[in-house]
């Protein structure tokens, strides 16, 4: 199968530390993908080059066979990636409606002068979006006042509300009680629905939802790939049991 | 006066937000209301309503900017832009009607401002601010400089005509009063229409989070730029219709104390109600006469005093004693 994204050689540093080096990845349409790694390991250098945030200084990123590593993030987007953030960017002094109000317009191309940003149709398709990650009670409220959880879960709300073939969450239950990792990962999962075709790549270092959610799990250290493979397969690698889950180290 | 005062001026806060027919049967109301008025106010009070619109107009254009963040400390060069390019098309091209005149001012500041526009979307906060002075102090030498334009003098214009008709002396104020009321509610309304739109949602969120707009998708820059040109259009409208209402072109139009007058009522009226910025524009206009008449040094000082009222006590403008809190 053709695949959705591929990286090739790609390498990234900034002075002497390396973020990124001789990384090879392939990802395919509709893949649940886990990047893990301790801090510095370079799994959000990795997000931010796939979505033009940073340009590799080696190596190509394609998309759909077209390299995307020099575009500029909105082109990016325009090709069907989305991305969510480690701290939620959402736009404090709106409501959460009104965020996903905004998330649906900057689809089109062509902004309307004229067209009220609020009319029934796009409300219906705001409040449809916010439904889905049950966050309808929270429509009216300004998003400044919402607590951390409902934040995450609107900040990938709106990265969805494009319907990106490719969609990149960067630590989605980091800052969320233990209790709510999971019912929120369920929402986020659920909210993708069965059988459809994004392909969901995320950061995390919660071993339980990687081994809940992933069905593919990549394992990096100081910038480069250490692990690549199915849960169970990756997980127990001597490399990720030493680098990343510590349990060698423990022993 | 030309203020626009609509109940859905806080319209995303008002729920489905402002529909276009609302806002044109308010601002069809407001003008009619206004030009009613006029038939019995005195012509010192016309004359100062003029005047207010006209200025009014160009602040609108820096309200524009406020709600993507960014204040323009230039925009006496559109006005000057606009009231220079009537004042030629009356006296060299022969064009005398007042609403072609106007239009044209509008049309030139907006083409003239169009070539910068890529270049100062790419600016925020003091840097953005300091370009667009510089580009109206650079205005404001040429003008001084140009005997062809009347050097520092500038130079008069005749009466204009409206719609082929030619106005007597006993009613041209009236009319060019309400040929202001006219331009302003229009300007209201679409400003309005405009800021409920999808284009005005994304202008809020860029001025709150920019990445996160590149990364829905959205053009920033492009928002910010267009925002420009709009606001070069409104000035040049209102330079436009000052000279109409004065008679009169000289540089201080671009001089930089007129473009701090124009953030001065910008200020004043916040970025929740279009009505506002009028009513503040009047409000400057009244308290600049008063004040002149009656402390001609110190004139300056009471304005200073009451903008720091405002500013301390409706931190939001004077629009927010009418929207509600949470109105945009």
């Amino acid at each position: 199968m053709t695949a959705l994204l591929q990286a090739r050689g790609v390498g990234k540093r900034f002075g002497a530390v390396v973020a990124a080096a001789d990384i090879d990845i392939a990802i395919s349409a509709g893949e649940r993908v886990a990047l893990i790694g301790s801090n510095g390991a370079g799994k959000t250098t990795f997000v931010n080059m796939i979505t033009g945030y940073l340009k590799p200084d080696v190596g190509r990123i394609e998309l759909d066979g077209h390299d995307i590593a020099a575009l500029h993030p909105r082109a990016i987007m325009r090709m069907g990636v989305a991305r969510s953030f480690q701290i939620p960017q959402l736009y404090g002094d709106l409501t959460a409606l009104e965020n996903m109000l905004v998330a649906n317009a900057c689809e089109d191309r062509h902004l309307s002068f004229w067209q009220a940003a609020r009319r029934p149709a796009a409300v219906d398709r705001a409040r449809s979006m916010l439904q889905r990650f049950s966050l309808a009670e929270h429509e009216s409220r300004r998003v400044s006042e919402l607590p951390g959880g409902v934040r995450k879960l609107l900040d990938i709300a709106m990265a969805l509300s494009g319907a990106p073939r490719l969609l990149l969450l960067d630590e989605p239950t980091s800052g969320v009680s233990a209790q709510e990792k999971f019912p929120m990962m369920d929402t986020i999962m659920g909210a993708l629905g069965d059988g459809q075709t994004t392909a969901v790549v995320f950061v995390e270092h919660d071993m339980d939802i990687v081994e809940r959610y992933a069905r593919r799990v990549i394992g990096f250290y100081s910038g480069r790939v250490i692990a690549d493979g199915a849960p169970a397969q990756a997980l127990a690698t001597d490399d990720v049991r030493r680098y990343v889950t510590g349990e060698l180290l423990q022993e | 006066m030309s203020a626009v005062p609509l109940p859905s001026m806080s319209s995303q806060a008002a729920g489905a937000g402002a529909s276009a027919a609302r806002v044109a049967t308010a601002a069809l109301v407001c003008a009619a209301v206004l030009i009613a008025a006029g038939l019995f106010l005195p012509k010192w009070l016309t004359f100062l309503v003029t005047m207010a619109a006209a200025n009014g107009l160009v602040s609108l254009g820096i309200v524009v900017l406020m709600r993507g963040g960014v204040v323009a400390f230039g925009q006496g060069m559109v006005f000057a832009i606009g009231g220079y390019t009537a004042a030629l098309a009356f006296n060299k091209l022969g064009i005398t009607d007042a609403l072609g005149l106007v239009l044209a001012g509008g049309v030139a500041a907006a083409l003239v401002a169009a070539p910068f526009a890529p270049l100062l979307s790419r600016y925020r906060g003091i840097f953005f601010a300091m370009l667009t002075l510089a580009l109206s102090m650079v205005t404001y030498g040429l003008l001084m400089k140009l005997a062809v334009l009347g050097g520092s003098d500038g130079f008069n214009t005749g009466r204009p005509t409206l719609l082929g008709q030619s106005l007597p002396d006993a009613r041209v104020g009236y009319i060019v009063y309400c040929l202001a009321v006219v331009v302003s509610t229009l300007a209201g309304a679409l400003a309005r229409i405009y800021f409920d739109s999808t284009r005005g949602l994304v202008t809020l969120a860029v001025k709150e989070n920019e990445l996160r707009v590149e990364y829905l998708g959205g053009s920033v820059r492009q928002a910010m730029a267009v925002n420009f040109i709009i606001a070069a259009f409104t000035g040049g409208l209102g330079g436009a219709m000052a000279v109409l209402a004065l008679g009169h072109i000289d540089p201080n139009f671009s001089y930089w104390t007129t473009s701090g007058e124009f953030v001065f009522v910008a200020i004043l009226a916040g970025p929740q109600s279009i009505a506002a910025v009028f009513v503040s524009s009047a409000v400057l206009e009244v308290v600049r006469s008063f004040s002149s008449s009656y402390f001609p040094n110190t004139w300056q000082l009471a304005l200073g005093l009451f903008l720091l009222f405002v500013i301390r006590f409706l931190p939001r403008g004077l629009g927010s004693l009418w929207t509600k809190g949470n109105a945009r």
